[in-house]
């Protein structure tokens, strides 16, 4: 069985059918570019996966576990949180938080899901006085917090932004911005990481620094589903395409399969279509 | 009359206003006390996904805003002992606080609501695929930028209730205006009531102070 396994994976907005059974396996350690034409549904697939739409139907499971099934439709918002964050996003639009530092967009969710870490200790601690409880608890707080501190530092590292660090969004490169959003999704450590069109908000001159990134994240193993427009990025980069047309997968399979001998008319329309502009 | 009269007479009327002028102030903070936080209630009620609470919400600040405030201290005020008998009525005090703070909650809502709502959905998206609830979003990630957006509207209706103050003198609230108002039936002296203006444009200066400082504070970053 796959790491990633989504079987008919469908979803309607109103009456407009976007994902009409969607199959798809990933394993681990493997990079998914996932191409088509704007409307296709790639998105709304990537977001069905990250539990920010709910698909309608449909199964997902993740190293064995179910993620998603008919019943998690009715799951409560704290099972979807933690169902969440076994994902990682990275936004077309960045979306960095505008009011802090680069330091802080990094590590503001691991410091805040520390809370829940810190509880979840306080439990397990029986047996013990007070006084040694809050010095264990004290004690736990402050590694904890050093090792998001190292791990941030770590990451800046990865991303070449390590001078950036007190830098607030607003000063940086639309490609620095996204770098910095690949920082933050990676500081929660999620198993497969997710690009919505990483590089479509960018000027053209910029988008090599963050396939560059994406690049080094797939020779550390990460397991990563990139939807993009980059047909040269994502031959040179994926183990797997699947390109996407009117709410199904049309063909999937090697770059070279794919995009160099299309068996659809779909595929091979819409590969036209894209090296004319590139063309241009 | 001579200058030393004059200028101790000047003196004494000036504290003398600078008492109502605290009268004045009284209502002012507590308006705020009151409707800085219950503004952000009506927000998220106008803004709630139960239909019957949202109706609610907007019908209150649509009929809050949509009448005079002289004529809701008038009702708060005469209201009740009205329905309920004479001296079951509120004192002018407590009529004045609850209107206030009413009326002003009903405004705020509405700047508060065009923050929140200005807030682009990335940032609650990314906030979601982060793990964080829904609660943690709100206070760690938009509360700080909906702040930055509304603090010009939120300082033009600030500077808007010092002045509304004085309306509740017609319930017999004594602030800055009443006080200056008796030099007329007792001395016939009219300068005190023109004098009043210079306590208002002397608070309201304070406050644009303070307001363009808090921009500037907000300013280290763009949206």
């Amino acid at each position: 069985m796959a790491y990633l396994d989504i079987k008919n994976f469908t979803k309607s907005f109103d009456k407009t059918e976007v994902l009409k059974g969607i199959d798809l396996s990933v394993e681990k350690g493997e990079v998914v570019s996932i191409i088509g034409s704007s409307g296709s549904g790639k998105t709304t697939l990537l977001r069905c996966i990250n539990f920010l739409e709910m698909a309608d139907g449909g199964e997902m499971l993740l190293d064995g576990e179910v993620l998603f099934n008919e019943q998690t439709k009715n799951e409560k918002d704290e099972v979807l949180r933690k169902k969440r964050l076994n994902f990682g996003l990275v936004f077309q639009s960045f979306n960095l938080f505008p009011q802090y530092s680069v330091y802080k967009n990094i590590t503001l969710a691991p410091t805040v899901l520390l809370k829940d870490k810190i509880k979840k200790y306080k439990k397990s601690l029986n047996g013990i006085s007070f006084k040694e409880k809050r010095e264990k608890v004290k004690l736990f707080k402050e590694t904890e917090l050093k090792l998001i501190d190292e791990k941030c530092l770590a990451l800046l590292e990865t991303i070449g932004l390590t001078e950036k660090k007190d830098a607030y969004p607003c000063e940086l490169s639309g490609g620095q911005c996204q770098r910095v959003a690949i920082a933050r999704a990676l500081a929660l450590e999620p198993k497969i990481l997710c690009f919505d069109e990483p590089t479509s908000a960018l000027d053209p001159e910029l988008t090599g620094e963050v396939l560059k990134v994406i690049k080094e994240l797939k020779n550390k193993d990460r397991t990563m589903i990139i939807v993009t427009h980059e047909m040269g990025f994502a031959k040179n980069v994926s183990d797997k395409i699947v390109f996407m047309a009117d709410g199904v997968i049309e063909e999937i399979g090697s770059p070279k399969k794919v995009l160099e001998n299309p068996k659809s008319e779909k595929l091979k329309h819409f590969l036209q279509s894209v090296t004319n502009k590139d063309g241009e | 009359m001579n200058y030393l009269l004059l200028s101790s007479q000047f003196l004494t009327i000036s504290l003398d206003l600078l008492v109502g002028f605290v009268e004045t102030l009284k209502i002012f903070f507590v308006t705020l006390l009151i409707s800085l936080p219950l503004g952000l209630l009506i927000a998220f009620g106008s803004m709630s996904k139960l239909k019957p609470l949202k109706w609610f919400c907007n019908t209150f600040v649509w009929i809050i805003r949509g009448t005079p405030l002289m004529l809701q201290l008038i009702i708060v005020y005469y209201g009740p002992g009205l329905i309920f008998g004479v001296g079951k009525g509120l004192s002018a005090y407590l009529s004045t606080f609850i209107t206030f703070g009413i009326n002003y909650a009903c405004y705020f809502s509405e700047i508060y609501r065009g923050g929140i709502e200005s807030i682009s959905k990335g940032q609650y998206e990314a906030g979601k695929v982060l793990g964080l609830t829904k609660g943690q979003i709100f206070f760690k990630v938009i509360l700080m930028q909906v702040v930055k957006r509304i603090i010009p509207p939120m300082s033009n209706e600030i500077i808007t209730l010092v002045k509304d103050t004085s309306l509740a003198r017609i319930i017999t609230f004594y602030e800055l205006i009443f006080f200056a108002q008796r030099y007329i039936k007792d001395g016939g002296l009219l300068w005190p009531l023109f004098y009043t203006a210079v306590y208002y444009l002397v608070f309201t200066a304070l406050l644009t102070l303070l307001f363009r400082f808090i921009e500037k504070k907000l300013s280290y970053y763009k949206v």
